[in-house]
């Protein structure tokens, strides 16, 4: 904060009403003096309607437009192989009545598993964020992990733990109770797929809440109104972009997931596709089934574009440098503490423990420690190099639609997203066939991998930046190019260093996913480039738990690290 | 003061960082995995931990270097058909017949050599010589051997119809080797017979399970008492626990419970290194692999003088002659079957 700007008085700071303590007074007061900084707001408050829609710069719509093009291939290769059945055969498999129950199954779990996950993780997000919750910076790393679990791995775990005559039940048999309610079907899959996708909403809303602007809140509650009704009328509707945002990322994971519904044995979408590739390699039923899928996904897309609207969600200052009062919880301090206690026992502890218990169980039977640097090298290589390639194509992706909007920045946005809800085995034979057919130089080369988790991720990386980027004032950017800046030093002085906190969550979340993805790294790695996760598919599709032990925990570990050094830097700022 | 380049310098930083900590890894695997002449190229759609060790023991003995590539047999085969022309693979190594029979059909298997396919008996290889076994497989019913013995079970699969095992069946429809029994079922019992065995068991409030061991361990827990499997899922079990609450119930006398499938392989249409793709199907097919075939995985050796391990039921005990395995390659009829029954 070093404008000289800042000691100017705004005209209206005499006129606020007294706010509750001296130091928040303080923190009003320069609130309010940092909104009538000149050189970083906008001549018209930037209202609620305003949003700057240019052409396009050249160079940026030529990049949106490569990066869709790129996640169209699956759809593409769908198309292909579609059209192999012919046109009555395929509307035949659309409609028929298992296609139907399918989508309606599967349809009920995106839903259901959606609004659990945002249920968790809007209160998490707050209570970690703005309250004094005991241990807060423990807790702000620790509800973020559960991401870090893969399905197949959560998914076993819990069978282990709570299935019939699982851990759990070993526990209880003394007591008499001679059966636990099945964990199989919708409510095992709904359990396991929000307890390991919430975070996806809880990393996103955590970035907005921290990206709120204080002032309005201030304005609010100095305007009379109660806490609560600031937090509703005031605080949620802002953080609305972001809750969709992670919404659609557990919406199109669930749609698209394989490793909780096959084991917890719950009929859907994906596992029907899995069905026609495994059960008769019938690749064209398969796709037919698959561009259903990206029906719903269109739908989806659409619903969410509706529900967000448009509308501004930036401050009407800049800089962000001042961090929000946070609201004591009085009483209600320790029973939050012991939901979130709670939330981190299942979603942690519980598959963590399992694992644990493979592994000793492995020791005690003489298995040997199976775990390589090359295996961690390899995973961590190739989950990097992947989130930084997403970041990299999601950018143009992100500017595009946000800052110039139109049809252009739609349709590009919306290309983005088909990959995402496709099973990733899906995803990686339309890589295959146009890998080896068009570009056979860098097939099953470290290329192709990257590019495979640049189509299938893309979506997350794009969600944390278009998010944070919605909270920068286009006024800033249109500031730096009246003072004569290029457009790229504009983009590199000015956007970059304000929507550095989505770049960052966007890369993390993409490495994390990286690391536990499978289809795609077991089709399109470089031959004999084993990691973490094929290992651990490796040793559990032939019941070797003991084996998968200790890949899978250091592949839980690893991918935690940059997680955690990411959330506890955006704490500590 | 804002920094505006430290975040893409970090970004670089940690790409680098990470692309050099690869890269150590990849001077040693990279000459040979580019390239035609890099070596031989296997798809396994068999497991590492199995097939590992088989192929360090290829390697020392030809002195070829193999690189293999790991996966599920059937994504693996739809990789193959996939890749086209351009498919890098020298040799197929799958874990059923169906998967094999589908390359087969497609074109995209060679034919082997007479030597190769003499090592094997009828039955336990492709007709028209495109690929052959490499280990067989019974499919057996696992029972729970705390709350039955062997003489409470039916001597044919079909009996499981009676009411008497309502509520006590497992099975696994999606599993490719219990699809290729019903196949089997269609073959002997005909459209109809194979329709009333799977409505009656359906009848039956049959669990339904992903895959073979998790019906294994569906039998041992006594969540159900009895489930179809293939044979070598037990012997694991029994390795890591003698007392595991399981055994196996073999179905001898032509029936189709007792199908035999196999594990097998074949050299592709795009090979570029047939002759070593060659010798390690002749290897494979040798008393070294066969042995280890047997010892590691509990499945029975298909050529001629190698002997199960104990316990393990060999060729004579099993139905051999009644199904030709070249009659399996129906699955999208036993797929539409299943289907049109509302079990997958």
């Amino acid at each position: 904060m070093t404008s000289p700007a800042r000691w100017r008085c705004s005209p209206t700071w005499g006129s606020s009403d007294p706010p509750d303590s001296p130091a928040d007074r303080r923190a009003g007061i320069l609130a309010v003096m940092e909104i009538v900084t000149p050189a970083r707001r906008g001549a018209d408050h930037a209202g609620p309607t305003r949003r700057a829609r240019r052409r396009p710069a050249p160079g940026l719509a030529l990049g949106g437009l490569v990066v869709a093009a790129v996640a169209l291939l699956p759809l593409g290769y769908l198309l292909i192989r579609s059209s192999e059945v012919g046109l009555d055969r395929a509307l035949d498999i659309a409609t028929s009545e298992r296609t139907r129950g399918l989508l309606w199954r599967t349809g009920l779990l995106a839903v259901s598993v959606t609004a659990a996950a945002a249920a968790i993780a809007v209160p998490v997000a707050w209570l970690t964020v703005r309250t004094d919750l005991p241990l807060r910076r423990f807790w702000v790393v620790a509800t973020a992990l559960p991401l870090a679990i893969p399905t197949y791995v959560g998914g076993y775990a819990f069978i282990g733990a709570v299935g019939p005559r699982g851990i759990l039940q070993g526990w209880l048999a003394p007591l008499g109770v001679e059966s636990l309610p099945s964990l199989y079907g919708f409510w095992g899959a709904w359990l396991v797929l929000t307890l390991f996708t919430y975070p996806y909403v809880l990393l996103t809303v955590r970035s907005a809440v921290r990206g709120l602007d204080p002032s309005l809140e201030e304005a609010s509650r100095t305007l009379g109104q109660g806490r609560w009704t600031t937090l509703r009328r005031v605080v949620l509707p802002q953080l609305r972009p972001s809750i969709l945002a992670g919404s659609l990322l557990v919406a199109l994971y669930t749609l698209s997931d394989f490793g909780a519904v096959s084991m917890l044995r719950f009929d859907s979408f994906t596992r029907a596709i899995f069905v026609q590739y495994r059960a008769s390699l019938d690749r064209s039923t398969a796709a037919v089934l698959g561009l259903v899928l990206v029906a719903v996904t269109l739908v989806v897309l659409g619903g969410e574009s509706a529900a967000r609207r448009s509308g501004s969600y930036h401050r009407l200052h800049a800089g962000g440098s001042r961090r929000a009062s946070v609201s004591p919880l009085g009483r209600w301090r320790w029973p939050a503490f012991g939901l979130l206690c709670g939330l981190l026992a299942v979603a942690l502890v519980v598959p963590l423990a399992v694992v644990g218990t493979w592994f000793l169980r492995g020791l005690d039977a003489g298995e040997p420690i199976r775990l390589t640097t090359t295996l961690v090298g390899n995973s961590l290589r190739a989950a990097a190099v992947g989130a930084l390639a997403s970041v990299a194509a999601a950018w143009p992706v992100a500017v595009l639609a946000v800052r110039r909007g139109g049809r252009l920045g739609r349709l590009v946005e919306g290309a983005c997203w088909v990959g995402h809800s496709l099973p990733g085995v899906v995803v990686a034979l339309s890589l295959v066939f146009f890998g080896a057919r068009v570009v056979p130089s860098i097939y099953q080369t470290h290329w192709m991998l990257t590019l495979a988790y640049v189509v299938l991720f893309l979506p997350q990386a794009l969600g944390a930046i278009r998010s944070s980027l919605l909270q920068i004032s286009p006024s800033l950017e249109e500031a730096s190019r009246l003072l004569g800046r290029g457009s790229f030093a504009t983009t590199f002085r000015v956007v970059l260093p304000l929507a550095r906190s989505g770049l960052l969550a966007g890369a993390a979340l993409v490495f994390l996913t990286c690391m536990k993805e499978l289809p795609a790294t077991l089709l399109l790695a470089p031959t004999g480039y084993p990691t973490l996760a094929t290992q651990v598919w490796s040793a559990t599709s032939e019941a070797f738990f003991a084996r998968a032990a200790l890949p899978a925990l250091a592949l839980v570990l690893l991918s935690s690290i940059p997680m955690a050094i990411l959330v506890l830097r955006e704490t500590d700022r | 003061m804002q920094r505006p380049w430290k975040l893409p310098t970090m970004i670089l930083v940690a790409g680098l960082l990470a692309s050099a900590c690869g890269s150590d890894d990849e001077g040693s695997t990279d000459p040979t995995t580019d390239g035609p002449d890099a070596g031989l190229v296997v798809y396994s759609g068999r497991n590492e931990d199995l097939v590992g060790p088989l192929i360090e023991m290829f390697e020392e003995a030809s002195g070829i270097t193999v690189e293999v590539r790991y996966g599920d047999t059937a994504e693996m085969a739809a990789q193959i058909l996939e890749e086209g022309d351009n498919s890098p693979a020298d040799v197929f190594f799958g874990q059923d017949a169906g998967a094999l029979g589908a390359l087969a059909t497609e074109g995209r298997l060679q034919e082997l050599s007479e030597t190769q396919l003499g090592l094997v008996g009828d039955g336990l290889k492709d007709d028209a010589g495109r690929w052959v076994g490499t280990s067989a497989r019974a499919r057996v019913a696992v029972y729970n051997n705390e709350e039955l013995t062997e003489a409470d079970l039916p001597d044919s699969i079909l009996d499981f119809v009676e009411p008497e095992w309502k509520g006590r069946i497992g099975w696994a429809p999606t599993n490719g080797s219990f699809q290729a029994f019903v196949t089997a079922l269609r073959v002997i019992e005909g459209e109809d017979g194979a329709r009333a065995w799977l409505e009656g068991i359906q009848a039956n409030d049959p669990l339904v399970l992903d895959n073979n061991v998790a019906t294994v361990e569906a039998v041992a827990a006594g969540e159900i008492s009895v489930g179809f499997v293939n044979h070598y899922y037990l012997y694991q079990f029994l390795a890591e626990d003698p007392d595991y609450a399981a055994s196996n119930k073999l179905f001898s006398g032509g029936d189709a419970g007792g199908l035999v499938n196999v594990a097998g392989a074949g050299v592709l249409d795009t090979a570029t290194n047939v002759d070593e793709a060659n010798e390690l199907i002749d290897f494979l097919l040798s008393e070294e692999a066969q042995t280890y075939f047997a010892e590691e995985t509990y499945e029975i050796p298909v050529a001629d003088g190698v002997e199960p391990v104990e316990g393990v039921p060999t060729l004579d005990d099993v139905t051999l002659a009644t199904v030709d395995l070249n009659k399996l390659d129906d699955l999208a009829g036993t797929l539409a079957l299943l289907t049109d029954l509302g079990i997958v």
